[in-house]
């Protein structure tokens, strides 16, 4: 589809803009924002806020001839509405003209704002959103200073449980709407509703109902004001002492940008990243709160050589010790970054170890989480630690170990154990376990090295369309930990007692792009990701099911 | 010009002996038209309406051939008629008695109607409150459907529509025609934003829908049968036809009146037809067209052009009844339900009450009018209890003018006219309410503080 232009004109100024688009992301695009509580680009426009009137017109015509009328100068004679349109349901056309920024306008936006401010509970001092509240920014921006209103405030319900993870305020909400039609367009059910009429309106959901869903905190992210809050993180934090990092959620290969919110050291929450070519909005409810499984009592957060807690840099040594009696096996993973997945293989080719990997399917929902729970299994393929589809665990390497042929296995972050691995497996191999979490293969490895967990560091993966999206580090790692990559490369170098500093990611990605030709620009991943060709796995049978923005098998540049 | 009804709606409405079974209709020439209809080409029967320009009776006063012509018929969707029967605005009344006493000109009007726009299914939606019409309806179209004139193969011509007729449940808004769609569609009344939703585009279920009032729906029978030529010639030509006024309030005989458009005047109809005021009163205010269009202050003087460019000075009381004099005088005749108000009303009071009743029905979507009717009927009900502030005037002002054509229905405008008019023309009514409130209740008013939240 190519695009069409068309010519508006936006305060006085001309601009080229695309085509069918409403006015408000037309300014959106030009820099020019519209205020508005009840759009949202993903959900259909209810147009009920009336915040983001604007006043439209378009060149006057004769009644009789039907020609564009003219000024004396050229321009064109503005037949404007007598009425404000709402800039979120009015679509662009040639030569329209738009008006943001007048006298009329911003009484539009103060007259909508004092009356939804009218029976808003000031609660903004104990209100969880505050500092991220559309309500109040709009306020300070747009409003009147004083209320006029000397009446009662309407009385709603102000704590309503919600499927056990959000709690719903009635009174704070400004009736947007955007909740119900989240539910009934993307999860495709009624939770939430209207009851009663006018302004004793209230939000409310279906009692003793299962109004539970894998998507509904979704609707605490949309919710403009503090109407809906997440139990979770209800209370825990100010939204303003938070420092947030872009990420990508770890829950599957689905590759949700996400946000990860913290303050010294520790994550409150994680939230959804705009990015239309993968997630739009939304992400998974799980994957909220995939950093609860590096909390503090299950991490692995010494180095222990027979489970005697050691310096990290023993460990290290040992390790290398250890692979040098031979017989390797390495172990790798889908959680691994791209340039850990080619550091490892780097690894194994020098310690002619052969790598095993275990797939860990999951139900497709058909939406955000995919079949596939790992987040980079297509980054395996492409840096070549396999060449089909992993099964789902490792029997074949516990096969090697008791027939002795594997001497010694390095275990990144999988937990043997729970896949074909048995007690009395460790006893016939040396087995170092290299991860962030406990488990009952770091309890009985012969080394167990402390990694990083994901939002420790950073690095690139590549989702179930082929799309190299990077993260950054969101907190700091804890201090006895040793960063992945570089603990594959201090491997690799005193392995081959080669002679280089350790290559920092940015390094990694460079080398990776110049020997890998499908992934030669990912040293330069924006924000949105970059969608590479996976053509050449074109005959693999990967185990996601149709979803968002994802087709099966989808493998070479996506439908874009 | 002496005033004098004209019935041609409600013809068959006080005859002697009438009941409104459908023996009487057939017996007095009616489906008669249905019958001839159904034989001919339904684009000539469009060009006939737009020929007649008959403006729509439910308030808005948009031609009626006018909208069937915006109906997509290339669409490949069905195409839904819709009798909006849901008469709820205040004051008026005309549509009920033609349901209750003549419903075979409703169906007859709808099923000639529905074969000029090629619907495939009709529908009435008729106010919850008339439960009795409901069932008066109901049965009328059993015996039309035994008779075939509604159903399969209406009078052998091939061509079928179902009728159904569906209750609301009691809300104003269900009157606006997209609240309507919407309610009958079976979701909350909310009224849709256009763009995209015109009815004659998306309509009921997103298909080309067109929503008549009922007496517009009567009128098609006379169209199709005397020719749009000689309806548009019918009383003043900008509204040719009749209008049925429904007066009620201070009059000596409230009732419901069908004049010619324009062959009377308000004062006429008011005095001569209606008995005058009561005794001993004078008239003082006149809501001309159901309770959201302007009042009309009855001593007033309006300056209104004439055809020919000159300006001359109009009395309220010499006002034809027509509605573009109306809409000279800066107010709507709506749907013809004139409100009569003497001096022995407090327009305060007057306006609380219609306030209270908009924030009553306003449907809560869009946020000025959901916040706002609340808000007035609050300051009202305020200053009527005796707590008024001489600011409250201007506020009010402010609050109604804030409303008005910033929402997505019309309700805005309706809920926003009367605050505007009734606050702009009696203004020095309310000072007096309130200043006279500070001084006998002046005990109270000192705590005045009370109504202070911070």
């Amino acid at each position: 589809m190519d695009k069409k232009t068309v010519k508006v004109n936006i305060n006085g100024a001309d601009y080229e803009v695309e085509a069918g688009r409403n006015v408000l992301e037309t300014c959106r695009s030009v820099g020019i924002e519209i205020p508005h509580f009840c759009y949202h680009p993903d959900l259909k426009v209810a147009g009920s806020c009336r915040m983001c009137l604007v006043y439209t017109g378009m060149p006057a015509r004769d009644r009789a001839t039907g020609e564009l009328l003219k000024k004396e100068d050229g321009s064109f004679e503005i037949a404007w509405m007598p009425k404000p349109a709402i800039a979120c349901g009015t679509n662009v056309a040639e030569n329209m003209h738009i008006i943001t920024d007048s006298e009329a306008v911003r009484d539009c936006r103060r007259s909508v704002l004092e009356f939804i401010l009218l029976n808003h509970p000031l609660d903004c001092p104990i209100c969880d959103k505050a500092g991220e509240c559309r309500l109040q920014e709009y306020a300070h921006a747009y409003g009147r200073e004083e209320s006029r209103y000397v009446e009662n405030k309407n009385v709603k319900p102000k704590k309503t449980e919600v499927a056990g993870k959000i709690m719903l305020d009635a009174e704070r909400c400004i009736q947007c709407s955007r909740c119900i039609r989240f539910c009934n367009e993307f999860i495709g059910r009624s939770i939430f509703g209207f009851t009663k009429r006018g302004s004793k309106t209230e939000i409310a959901v279906y009692p003793e109902a299962d109004n539970d869903s894998n998507y509904l905190l979704n609707v605490v992210d949309g919710c403009p004001v503090g109407a809906l809050t997440e139990k979770a993180f209800r209370f825990k934090m100010r939204t303003w002492f938070l420092k947030a990092v872009d990420g990508i959620c770890a829950e599957s290969s689905a590759g949700v940008n996400t946000r990860v919110w913290s303050r010294e050291g520790r994550i409150y929450r994680i939230t959804p990243r705009e990015n239309s070519a993968v997630n739009q909005t939304w992400m998974s409810d799980s994957g909220r709160y995939v950093f609860e499984r590096f909390n503090s009592e299950n991490r692995l957060s010494r180095a222990r050589i027979d489970s005697s807690p050691c310096e990290l840099s023993y460990a290290v040594d040992r390790c290398v010790e250890i692979l040098k009696l031979g017989s390797v096996a390495v172990v790798a993973n889908a959680w691994q970054t791209l340039e850990e997945q080619y550091a490892a293989g780097e690894l194994a080719k020098a310690c002619g170890a052969r790598i095993f990997m275990a797939s860990h399917l999951g139900e497709d929902d058909g939406k955000l989480v995919s079949a596939d729970r790992t987040p980079n299994m297509r980054g395996a393929f492409l840096t070549g630690l396999v060449d089909s589809y992993p099964g789902g665990d490792l029997s074949e390497l516990a096969g090697l170990v008791r027939s002795g042929a594997v001497k010694t296995v390095l275990c990144l972050r999988e937990n043997l154990r729970a896949l074909g691995f048995e007690a009395k497996d460790f006893k016939s191999a040396n087995i170092i376990y290299c991860g962030a979490l406990e488990n009952e293969t770091s309890a009985s490895a012969k080394v167990c090295v402390p990694l990083r967990s994901e939002f420790e560091k950073r690095g690139l993966w590549v989702n179930r369309q082929f799309r190299v999206q990077k993260f950054e580090r969101a907190v700091e790692p804890p201090r006895e930990t040793i960063d992945d990559l570089e603990f594959l490369m201090a491997l690799l170098r005193d392995f081959t007692n080669a002679s280089f500093s350790i290559p920092s990611v940015g390094d990694v990605r460079r080398v990776i792009a110049s020997k890998i030709p499908q992934l030669k620009d990912c040293w330069n991943v924006g924000p949105e990701g970059l969608q590479i060709d996976g053509s050449a796995f074109a005959e693999i049978d990967f185990p996601e099911t149709d979803a968002m923005h994802f087709y099966k098998n989808q493998h070479a540049c996506s439908k874009e | 010009m002496a005033a004098e009804e004209t019935r041609i709606i409600y013809g068959h409405i006080g005859l002697e002996g009438w009941n409104a079974s459908i023996d009487k209709y057939v017996s007095s020439g009616g489906y008669r038209i249905l019958s001839k209809t159904v034989g001919r080409d339904p684009q000539e029967l469009c060009a006939e309406m737009l020929k007649s320009n008959l403006r729509g009776r439910g308030g808005a006063g948009f031609p009626i051939g006018l909208k069937w012509k915006f109906i997509d018929k290339k669409c490949g969707k069905p195409i839904y008629l819709i009798a909006n029967a849901d008469e709820s605005e205040p004051g008026t009344c005309k549509d009920r008695l033609i349901i209750y006493q003549d419903p075979h000109r409703l169906i007859e009007g709808m099923m000639c109607a529905a074969y000029a726009i090629n619907a495939s299914h009709a529908f009435i939606y008729i106010r919850g409150e008339y439960v009795n019409g409901y069932r008066v309806l109901v049965n009328a179209i059993e015996e039309a459907r035994s008779k075939n004139y509604v159903g399969k193969n209406i009078c052998g011509s091939g061509y079928s529509c179902e009728l159904t007729v569906c209750r609301g449940a009691g809300c104003y808004v269900c009157g606006e025609e997209t609240g309507l769609i919407s309610s009958l569609a079976g979701m909350r009344a909310y009224p849709r934003i256009k763009p995209p939703y015109f009815p004659a585009v998306m309509g009921l279920y997103d298909c080309p829908t067109v929503v008549n009032n009922v007496e517009s729906l009567c009128w098609v029978p006379i169209v199709f049968d005397k020719g749009g030529e000689y309806v548009s010639k019918m009383g003043s030509p900008a509204d040719p036809g009749t209008h049925i006024w429904g007066v009620s309030g201070l009059v000596q005989k409230p009732g419901r009146y069908e004049i010619l458009s324009g062959s009377c005047t308000l004062g006429e109809l008011l005095h001569d037809l209606c008995g005058g005021p009561l005794v001993g009163r004078r008239f003082k205010a006149v809501i001309p067209g159901g309770s959201s269009m302007k009042v009309l202050k009855w001593d007033d003087k309006y300056a209104v052009k004439n055809a020919d460019g000159t300006e001359s000075e109009m009395r309220t009381e010499d006002i034809p009844l027509d509605a573009v004099s109306f809409q000279k005088c800066g107010t709507a005749i709506g749907s013809c339900g004139i409100i009569v108000m003497d001096n022995t009303i407090d327009m305060v009071e007057a306006l609380a009450n219609l306030n209270q009743f908009y924030a009553h029905e306003s449907c809560g979507q869009c946020t000025p009018c959901r916040e706002g009717t609340l808000w007035m009927s609050r300051i009202t009900k305020r200053i009527c209890e005796g707590w008024g502030r001489r600011e409250d005037v201007e506020l009010l002002q402010s609050v109604a003018d804030n409303i008005c054509g910033r929402t997505i229905c019309a309700l805005g405008e309706g809920a926003a006219w009367p605050v505007q008019s009734n606050v702009g023309k009696f203004r020095e009514e309310y000072y007096e309410k309130i200043r006279r409130q500070e001084t006998v209740g002046g005990q109270a008013r000192a705590d005045n503080n009370a109504y202070r939240l911070i």
